[in-house]
């Protein structure tokens, strides 16, 4: 028994033969892989090999083909699907604010879902805003047009840790911004992961972003996992697609 | 000036019913058509059935229209219900296409941010996705307010009152001044109702 209550909280996401078509066109082959719990795990690779794809079939918005994904030890199909994406944070490379909504509002989606006293949600956008380095007096109660790029994923960011969910997915999220900006956010990236332990799971094709934020590297490849290490270990790597991406460094 | 005298009391009964006659067709069209235009953004199989059949209803002359309802039993015969079945059904094309564009123009970035928070449908669709489309949906029934105003007047020769009623008496006395009796309420109207529509409609459209 203590063995097992080890593992599950070890393992919070679990590949297990995982395959994924669309419209009989395969996009994911045979992925079996675990993500541990509290480590930052970035999936690079070229456009279009899968990874979006990939995390998409973790919060359940896509369902696999064949093979199963374990979510706290529990098949996304499985779970409720709204319980199960209120449970992991979401970001994206558009960030996706609902512009209809102010800051305070868009942050306090999930806790409102949730059902949260109005005080409480309150309390929790004002830590947020605080969190991601946004003064809460000056943009809570404004308008996501009235932001700049770097400040609307910065609120993205917020939102998607509103509820203190324990995984959360990263779509390329700084992948649209000046590259000033994005080094800036990658930097307090670190920083706030260092602070929060999340288990986070992180679409990219930066290899610098990879090396310098992941604690583990999956490079991908036309819908195959080529290579799961450690930075150090990649930066090693043989395989000729890690070549590629780290020449891109060069 | 002596026309006026005689005749205000009349076209302001008149306007009246005009009025009424468009109102509550536009009232049973959005009742019909926003419901319809959702229900096509959720199960497209239904998409070129529907869109297709209010577009052939729009085609159909409009005189003809009334003439096709007049025989029909419980919806037809002479009298304000035939015209306000045929208003409801010219209005529905400009408010379920309005409605079905409105919604599936919504930003896809917003509604997957939406669905990956653990949002339902439901919730996407009442808190999201119909919000920012209500600018869009608005311009439909403008359009069809604006359009069921001037095919008030032929609901006249249906003996639904209105407007057309000075009209269709001025054709056939040859007079000019009754023929403006009821033209020019009328214009006078639709240009009312599509400024004070456009404006709500600017009010409610939501800034990107």
């Amino acid at each position: 028994m203590p063995v097992q209550m080890t593992q599950r909280e070890v393992m919070v996401v679990e590949f297990c033969q995982v395959h994924y078509s669309f419209k009989h066109r395969p996009l994911l082959f045979d992925l079996s892989f675990t993500i541990h719990r509290g480590e930052t795990l970035m999936l690079l690779g070229r456009s279009g090999c899968g990874k979006t794809t990939l995390l998409r079939l973790i919060n359940h918005l896509l369902t696999p083909t064949a093979g199963e994904i374990r979510v706290e030890g529990v098949s996304t199909q499985q779970w409720n699907p709204i319980h199960l994406r209120r449970r992991i944070g979401y970001v994206i490379q558009e960030v996706g604010l609902f512009p209809h909504f102010t800051i305070e509002q868009n942050i306090g989606i999930v806790p409102r879902l949730e059902k949260w006293n109005p005080t409480r949600i309150r309390s929790r956008v004002y830590e947020l805003l605080d969190l991601v380095g946004l003064d809460p007096d000056r943009f809570a109660r404004r308008y996501p047009h009235e932001l700049s790029g770097g400040q609307r994923q910065r609120v993205g960011v917020a939102r998607a840790l509103a509820a203190d969910p324990p995984l959360l997915l990263m779509d390329e999220p700084f992948g649209a911004l000046d590259p000033i900006t994005r080094v800036e956010l990658q930097r307090e990236f670190k920083h706030l992961q260092q602070q929060l332990g999340k288990t986070v799971v992180f679409v990219t094709h930066d290899t610098r972003e990879a090396v310098t934020l992941g604690s583990r590297i999956g490079l991908m490849q036309a819908g195959r996992l080529v290579e799961l290490a450690t930075p150090e270990l990649f930066e090693r790597s043989q395989h000729p697609e890690a070549q590629a991406f780290l020449n891109t460094q060069k | 000036m002596d026309f006026l005298t005689r005749y205000a009391d009349e076209i302001l009964q008149r306007t009246g019913e005009h009025i009424t006659l468009v109102l509550t067709a536009t009232a049973i069209a959005i009742l019909i058509g926003i419901p319809l235009g959702i229900l096509i953004t959720r199960k497209p199989q239904f998409k070129s059935v529907i869109l297709g059949f209010v577009n052939v209803l729009q085609t159909i002359p409009s005189l003809a229209l009334f003439g096709f309802l007049l025989p029909i039993p419980v919806i037809g015969g002479i009298g304000a219900r035939t015209a306000i079945v045929a208003l409801v059904l010219y209005s529905l094309l400009p408010i379920v296409r309005n409605t079905y564009v409105g919604i599936v123009s919504v930003d896809p970035a917003i509604r997957e941010a939406g669905r990956g928070m653990g949002m339902s449908d439901r919730q996407l669709l009442l808190q999201v996705e119909l919000p920012l489309a209500l600018g869009v949906i608005l311009a439909g029934v403008r359009l069809a307010a604006v359009i069921g105003i001037g095919l008030a007047t032929i609901a006249a020769a249906v003996g639904a009152g209105g407007l057309g009623t000075f009209i269709f008496r001025g054709v056939a006395v040859v007079d000019n001044q009754l023929i403006l009796a009821g033209a020019v309420p009328a214009a006078l109207l639709a240009l009312a109702a599509d400024w004070g529509l456009g404006w709500v409609e600017r009010r409610l459209t939501v800034k990107k």
